[in-house]
């Protein structure tokens, strides 16, 4: 493991547990930022170039922008000092302890995984691109199916439902528009 | 420790981070990061593998990665407007408030 590495890991560790453990929401927002950004870092390292960028496009352009905007749409007036975890949150961080004892256990005992890194891949955006029009062309249009539908069902699920006027609906008015 | 083990424990402790926050920490945008952070974990693994497998040119683990961010970016969306439905509803993010079902 390269010093690179170990830098990048720990730095988007701490940013994780950062993110997670924040009383302040625009910090941990800013947190989320950090260890995505690490994140993509580790995709470079490994040689998927495409996918780190995207990670950073994606996840630092994107979903950041969406979670300081849904943190500062629901701005409460709630004291400050309320406690920030659940009431059961110790059950929580056992489960997650035990998780990840076990996937840790099983990583550093699993035999045949492969030591050395292979020769770095052939991964340009060109080889992408080919590969997504021929290979993989139907779980594409699925995605940009599924994005479609999310996103309109986003903006219907947050659009503010109007109360019904008492006089004068929307079509009436309408109708009076049309009217030469 | 050779560095897929260590990419692949880095990943583990990413996840078990992403599960403590989603389920211990009360406002909902945080249990979503906390979702987003555990989907990251598992990209990450996708990424090493396809790295140090024996058939890095096949691209299949990026491919992989690459849909996986886009529903992670499609669940974000709707998770952040559901959170912003309830929040008109019931003027809390808070979890542990949300307590009924009937609207």
């Amino acid at each position: 493991m390269s010093p690179a590495f170990i830098i990048i890991a720990v730095v988007t560790l701490f940013a994780a547990a950062a993110a997670m453990s924040l009383r302040n929401l625009v910090h941990c927002a800013l947190s989320f930022v950090v260890a995505f950004a690490g994140l993509a870092a580790i995709y470079l390292q490994l040689d998927a170039q495409f996918v780190g960028f995207a990670q950073i496009l994606v996840y630092v352009g994107a979903i950041a922008i969406l979670i300081v905007f849904a943190i500062l749409l629901t701005r409460s007036d709630a004291p400050a000092n309320r406690a920030i975890l659940a009431p059961g949150w110790m059950v929580g961080i056992a489960v997650a302890t035990v998780v990840f004892a076990t996937l840790g256990w099983t990583v550093l005992n699993s035999a045949g995984l492969p030591g050395e890194m292979p020769p770095a891949p052939e991964a340009k955006v060109k080889n992408i691109g080919d590969a997504l029009m021929t290979q993989y062309v139907l779980p594409l249009e699925a995605i940009g199916l599924l994005l479609t539908a999310a996103l309109i069902g986003a903006v219907i699920i947050a659009m503010r439902e109007e109360p019904p006027k008492a006089g004068g609906s929307r079509g009436d008015e309408a109708e009076r528009e049309g009217r030469p | 420790m050779t560095p897929l083990q260590g990419c692949l424990l880095v990943s583990a402790l990413l996840f078990a981070i992403g599960l403590a926050g989603a389920v211990t920490r009360r406002n909902a945008i945080l249990a979503l990061v906390g979702i987003e952070l555990m989907l990251n974990a598992a990209n990450l693994n996708f990424i090493a593998f396809w790295r140090y497998g024996p058939h890095p040119e096949a691209l299949s683990g990026m491919m992989i990665v690459i849909f996986s961010i886009a529903i992670a970016a499609a669940e974000a969306a709707v998770g952040l407007a559901l959170i912003i439905a309830i929040y008109r509803h019931y003027r809390t993010v808070n979890l542990d408030e949300m307590k009924n079902l009937k609207g």
